[in-house]
């Protein structure tokens, strides 16, 4: 039977430790609403987001209160609105419709982000992706709890470079359209290579083509549990290191796979994965950044940072897959850097660059992620500093992502503000130098050899 | 059996145990299991319980423990043993 020292643990880890689940998403298939008349798709879209997550916030409170674990956010995601709205949108204006009533359903069922308004893009874009991706910035300035994402490459189709060049241009022209909040609709735009069908978090969240009509997939975070555990270990060999983040990994995994049973028998919708990534939120005590300086670092950025960075990742995946039948998204650590006190602390103190963060991902689940840059940035810069980010993720064969906020107004010394758990963050100066050239080019970049693989 | 875990941590005093008891006897919860200790200068208390016979729901006895809990001054829990299982057994 279990004994008083581990309840004590796991209430310790809960309480004091910000363990917690980080969000359950219910994946829906919008396929079958697809209509080539506008108004006709709107109204399927929301009755079927309505009925299929009517219950989604309410489960996600019961099971919390069943097992005494915060349950943060209860989120939807669905399939990509540029094949959805393919047949009845033709003008961005109408994609921004359907932003609107993806909006609406969501305020409607109470999650606090809809992810999906999306394209797929890796190797070519249809008229209506275009058209999407063209209305991101209405749609994202005329919503509060759409995101939108943009697959740029992957290691099979190599890097649609023309999407790269638009998407510098969107993001820009996203940061206009919302100034007036510091540019944050930026915040709910990511691009990707290679970018999972089932991830959970935003607000990369899409409803991949491959998932079934309706599934669920759990979140799970605890920087903080796996923090306070390596506080004990100090001074340690490399080997003790690895055993304790696999250990407490394990621990936190199995709270997600839980979770996602609980919440895929209740809500009768089958259970697709747990993503075991460590994710930070800005308080204190829940920082990926902090991990780094415990296993040995003055701050996050300071040489060392890349290796102590993959030794995390790799332990985390480690301690997770035996934890979980199934491991999916995006699985590893997050470095954002507004949504992490830890790394906003070494941006400040200027041992963290944007140079270093794009070595860090390398290693890491993700990219380049929550970066508040100037407002001035050229949209070519923006191009540029996706392009490198996507070929890492085209050649390493692993999900790279950008997430860029070039804040209007602003420049390198000055600080935004977002709020919540996107954080604030210090504005980071970015490399001058042109790439113009380069990024004007058209066409794409062919995939890596290593990608022939039949 | 339906095994539910109660915990209670706080400044020790007198009688705790007791209105815990009285609380779940009334509501037809028996007790498996009780363990306690110092940790850190608080009293925990850990009890394995089993909610089979009782007609509450699990939400509405967390809340009426809660609430007695207050009463007393100290922190009471209620949380079903999967979690706990589930992390610390293979």
């Amino acid at each position: 039977m279990i004994n008083i020292y581990e309840v004590v643990e796991t209430n310790n880890m809960i309480e004091k430790e910000n363990l917690d689940v980080r969000t359950i998403t219910l994946g829906i298939s919008l396929l079958d609403c697809i209509d080539s008349d506008l108004s006709a798709l709107e109204k399927k879209i929301y009755d079927k987001i309505c009925s299929a997550a009517g219950d989604l916030v309410k489960t996600g409170e019961y099971i919390s209160r069943e097992f005494g674990i915060p349950i943060v956010n209860k989120r939807i995601s669905v399939t990509p609105i540029a094949l959805v709205g393919g047949a009845a949108c033709k003008t961005t204006q109408d994609f921004a419709r359907i932003a609107r009533t993806l909006d609406r359903a969501a305020c409607e069922v109470g999650v606090n982000f809809i992810g999906g308004y999306s394209a797929l893009v890796s190797k070519g874009m249809t008229p209506a992706d275009e058209l999407l991706i063209r209305s991101i910035p209405q749609a994202l300035s005329t919503t509060e709890r759409v995101c939108s994402s943009v697959n740029l490459g992957s290691t099979r189709t190599g890097i649609n470079m023309d999407a790269v060049r638009l998407m510098g241009e969107i993001i820009r022209q996203t940061a206009e359209c919302t100034k007036e909040q510091d540019s944050l609709g930026c915040a709910k735009l990511v691009v990707f290579c290679n970018a999972p069908d089932d991830n959970p978090f935003m607000a990369g969240a899409f409803h991949g083509v491959t998932e079934a009509d309706k599934i669920i997939n759990v979140g799970v975070s605890g920087p903080g549990v796996v923090k306070t555990a390596l506080e004990k270990v100090r001074g340690e060999s490399f080997e003790v290191l690895c055993e304790t983040i696999k250990k407490t990994a394990f621990k936190v995994t199995r709270v997600g796979q839980l979770v996602a049973q609980e919440a895929s028998r209740l809500l009768n919708v089958p259970f697709g994965i747990v993503d075991l990534s460590l994710a930070p939120t800005p308080a204190i005590g829940d920082s990926v950044a902090d991990i780094l300086c415990e296993i040995g670092l003055e701050y996050a950025g300071a040489p060392g940072t890349t290796a102590a960075l993959a030794l995390l990742n790799d332990q985390v995946k480690k301690g997770g897959v035996m934890a979980s039948s199934y491991v999916g998204g995006l699985s590893g650590a997050f470095i954002p850097v507004s949504e992490d006190q830890g790394m906003i602390d070494a941006v400040t103190v200027g041992a963290l660059t944007l140079e270093k963060l794009e070595a860090m991902t390398c290693v890491c689940s993700v990219g380049l992620d929550m970066i508040a840059v100037p407002g001035d940035t050229k949209a070519t810069t923006i191009s540029g500093i996706i392009a490198d980010e996507m070929a890492i993720g085209m050649v390493n064969q692993k999900t790279t992502a950008v997430r860029l906020i070039p804040v209007i107004g602003k420049g390198v010394g000055e600080s935004v503000e977002f709020g919540g758990l996107l954080g604030h963050a210090p504005i980071m100066p970015v490399n001058g130098f042109s790439c113009d050239n380069f990024v004007n080019r058209t066409g794409r970049i062919p995939a890596p050899i290593h990608s022939f693989k039949n | 059996m339906k095994k539910t875990i109660i915990t209670v941590v706080g400044k020790d005093t007198v009688g705790i145990i007791a209105r815990v008891c009285t609380y779940l006897a009334e509501n037809h919860i028996n007790i498996l299991d009780i363990s306690q200790t110092i940790v850190q200068g608080y009293f925990n208390m850990m009890m394995v319980v089993d909610t089979a016979d009782s007609s509450k729901r699990h939400g509405d006895m967390a809340d009426e423990l809660e609430k007695l809990g207050e009463g007393i001054g100290v922190i009471i829990k209620c949380q079903k043993e999967e979690i706990f299982d589930q992390m610390h057994r293979i």
